[in-house]
């Protein structure tokens, strides 16, 4: 029974609070985290609605594995309509905060309405308070952490908090915990601040235990613990450089989209590669990274801390910036270096850094100025424009600076702050925007990486790649190896890995661990802790299931199967280089086999036959 | 033999695998905030620290307790609370010199590290073994091997550094 049966009803508008069982038939279908919060927010609220108006809701939600000792089990995530792209967006995070809100007893909360002036949320156990956050609103997410560590005089309390970037409505910004793990994607920090929440903060002291079968449990764990130390990725390969060990092989591959997607190589991608993190600084001899570091739970440790030169251009006179933080990952490193044509570590670490102080996405932001400097070489934007400087790729002066102002919401940061989408539309360039459905690709070329743009272009969030990653099987060959080159079989591929996906992220399982578990390992672990029959195959379907209710939310919402396609960049500019050369995204021979398999008509409509079969209404 | 904990910070990556073990091991829930052995993160430095009862030959606590309710585990070695003859007056809390042995408000007892009877839980559970449980007479042996692979006598390199 590992959930802890509750949920927190927060009506910010009225501000009353209130306490909930948990839907006893919902949690058995959706599992929990993921699955479970899209469907309280599928029957909540119209999928029309506008996602930064008060009608729109906010969920913050755990997994039954969440705040166990399951490895990595403590993760926890956001389910809103998403601003960046109107669709369900569901963003995953790390860190400490979802483990306190289970200790704290509670499986998620909802925030509804929106609150008259800026508040926060203090949960400590069964006692929570809206509490005035006057003092706190229009600073960053680091200050907003200190602020409540001192006023509670708590150092034990676990924030989550907004930023400036959010209160200024950039449409990708994120919900920050722990000073440096997010919620990242489709703007649900954004959500969060239209609502005038500015954090939560949490302390919890009742323990997580109710197992179904106790000894079970701690046998299934310690199975997975070791399976997760044997397998070299969760073993070696990310702790010693965490994502960042995927840069120079997907270099290699030919599948590292640069300068805005026009190529799939980059000359400087060791610069910026993991490896490169380990390597002495010529200024002070220190290396880039200083250790790894682990989420709640977490047997792996992927996490990266890091310092910048303190003699680098970012940071002259800024000392916040001198210590450590969070560090670099692949699809940040990615975005912000390789699309961009950066290859200075620094200047990528110092952007990360502001990402994470300032709570905003660097995926889509990295991607965007990447548009924006395509639009600049292009002569679709003056250098009046861009403030002043030159926008061409490879400058990490309008990297940090692009950053600086969209943190600060002045000047063109304004316009950076839209996301490529609504950027390339504003200055008639829309075709440079490398998004699916307005949220932008991350680190894998779908013309290098077949299966993956299938993914892309079916993510129910928008393009992403933990929504089915099957890089895993097409270039690390997990499960088994796949030619990334070909599509055939990529829809079979792409769908196994989509369903499994949502089981593990409505478990409160990190992605990570499916680089050497399979559903077969996950399964004992649920059933021994919540018990009623979890097997591997129910949680496929549990996951399928989810799968659809998202889509459904999405038609509901205004998508059409037009939408589930990539840019035309990518499906008729061929590759130029590496093992891709001369081949483009078969997205479009992919779909209909995947439509077919998933039970859609050719509209990509869930038939009724699928929705009885998935037990899903109308 | 003797065995102690031994903790190698440099090792850890915070991710309290050993303080859900013991609160497992000593209240039947995952709960870290009723942990016996404390990882301390400073988040400037990137650093990971945890911390717990070093089991001292001559307990501050053992002395400071009116009621005589730690005594040692002749086995273990191990300083061990009697929960029925704790009172709660907390001077052991005040006396330990480490801060390790801390009130429950829970039970009203209470609680510190107990060495799990000679078989600790977080030792199990810790990922990286930055925290063993050796021969309490060779503590220092993996920093010395550590120095001592960093001490050059080889002919060779003598020879070349002149
Ligand atoms: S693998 Fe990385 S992201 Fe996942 S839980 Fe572990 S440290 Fe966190
Ligand atoms: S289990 Fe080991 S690595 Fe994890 S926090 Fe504890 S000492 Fe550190």
């Amino acid at each position: 029974m590992s959930w802890a049966g509750k949920l927190l009803r927060v009506n910010l508008t009225n501000g009353e609070i209130t306490s909930e069982m948990l839907n006893e038939q919902w949690k058995n279908d959706y599992l929990g985290a993921r699955g479970l919060a899209s469907k309280y927010l599928s029957e909540e609220i119209d999928p029309a609605c506008d996602p930064l108006s008060p009608e729109n809701k906010m969920i913050m939600a755990t997994g039954p594995l969440t705040g166990t000792m399951a490895a990595t089990g403590g993760r926890y995530v956001v389910v809103t309509k998403g601003p960046l792209t109107n669709c369900i967006a569901c963003s995953n995070s790390g860190g400490f905060i979802g483990a306190e809100m289970k200790n704290a007893g509670w499986d998620m909360v909802i925030f509804e309405g929106k609150s008259p002036t800026p508040v926060y949320l203090y949960i400590e156990n069964d006692q929570v308070e809206l509490i005035a956050a006057d003092d706190i609103w229009g600073t960053s997410v680091w200050h907003t952490d200190e602020w409540l560590h001192n006023k509670h005089q708590d150092p034990l309390l676990r924030i989550a908090a907004v930023g400036r970037t959010a209160e200024n409505g950039c449409f990708y910004a994120g919900i920050v915990n722990d000073l440096h793990r997010a919620a990242g994607r489709s703007g649900v920090g954004t959500v969060m601040a239209s609502k005038n929440l500015k954090a939560v903060a949490i302390r919890g002291t009742l323990g997580v235990g109710n197992l179904a079968d106790p000894e079970g449990f701690m046998k299934a764990v310690n199975e997975g613990k070791a399976a997760l130390a044997e397998n070299p990725v969760t073993g070696q390969g990310l702790p010693a450089y965490g994502t960042q060990v995927l840069m120079n092989v997907i270099n290699e591959i030919g599948a590292l989209p640069t300068n805005n997607m026009k190529d799939v190589q980059f000359d400087g991608a060791h610069a910026i590669s993991g490896e490169a993190m380990h390597e002495p600084r010529k200024s002070d001899g220190r290396p880039n990274l200083t250790t790894n570091a682990a989420c709640f739970g977490c047997t792996i440790a992927c996490g990266r801390i890091s310092t910048i030169d303190q003699g680098h251009f970012s940071v002259e006179n800024k000392s916040q910036y001198w210590g450590n933080s969070g560090g670099l990952e692949y699809e940040a490193a990615w975005a912000l270096g390789a699309d961009n044509g950066v290859d200075d570590l620094d200047a990528l670490t110092y952007v990360n850094f502001v990402c994470n102080e300032e709570g905003f996405d660097p995926i889509t932001f990295g991607a965007t100025v990447a548009a924006a400097m395509e639009m600049y070489e292009d002569g679709d934007l003056t250098i009046e424009q861009t403030g002043g400087i030159a926008f061409n790729f490879g400058s990490a002066e309008a990297l940090t600076k692009g950053a600086e102002w969209v943190a600060a919401g002045e000047g063109f940061g304004k316009d950076l702050a839209l996301g490529s989408k609504r950027l390339c539309e504003k200055y008639g360039r829309p075709e440079l925007s490398m998004t699916v459905k307005g949220q932008e690709f991350p680190a894998y070329d779908p013309r290098g990486i077949q299966g993956i743009g299938l993914n892309y272009a079916t993510s129910n969030r928008g393009a992403c790649h933990v929504r089915g990653y099957t890089v895993a099987s097409e270039v690390l060959g997990i499960p088994e190896k796949t030619d990334p080159l070909t599509a055939e079989g990529k829809p079979g591929l792409v769908k196994a890995f989509q369903d499994a996906t949502g089981a593990v992220d409505s478990a409160g399982l990190c992605l990570f661990t499916t680089f050497a578990w399979s559903l077969d390992n996950i399964a004992p672990q649920i059933e021994a802790a919540c018990g009623g029959g979890w097997t591997a195959e129910r949680l496929a379907e549990t996951g399928e299931r989810i799968w659809n209710l998202e889509r459904d939310f999405n038609l509901k919402a205004g998508i059409t199967s037009a939408d589930d396609t990539l840019p035309e960049r990518l499906r008729k500019e061929a590759a130029k280089t590496g093992p891709a050369k001369g081949i483009v995204s078969k997205v479009e021979e992919m779909m209909p086999e995947y439509y077919e398999l998933r039970g859609w008509d050719s509209d990509g409509v869930p038939t009724d036959e699928t929705r009885s079969r998935l037990g899903l209404k109308d | 033999m003797e065995k102690a904990l031994v903790i190698n910070p440099d090792k850890c990556t915070g991710c309290l695998q050993c303080e859900l073990a013991c609160s497992y091991e000593n209240e039947g829930v995952f709960n870290p905030s009723k942990s016996r052995i404390k990882v301390f993160t400073f988040h400037q430095e990137g650093r990971f620290v945890p911390y717990t009862c070093t089991q001292c030959s001559d307990a501050w606590c053992q002395q400071a307790c009116p009621v005589d309710a730690i005594t040692l585990n002749l086995l273990t070695g191990a300083k061990e609370v009697n929960e029925n003859t704790c009172v709660g007056c907390k001077v052991c809390t005040i006396s330990c010199p480490f801060g390790t042995i801390n009130y429950n408000q829970n039970t009203g007892k209470v609680i510190k590290c107990d060495l799990c009877g000679g078989d600790p839980k977080c030792v199990s559970a810790c990922p990286t073994q930055a925290i063993t449980y050796i021969d309490a007479n060779q503590t220092g042996m993996e920093k010395m091997r550590q120095w001592a692979t960093e001490t050059d006598n080889s002919p060779s390199n003598s020879a070349a550094n002149v």
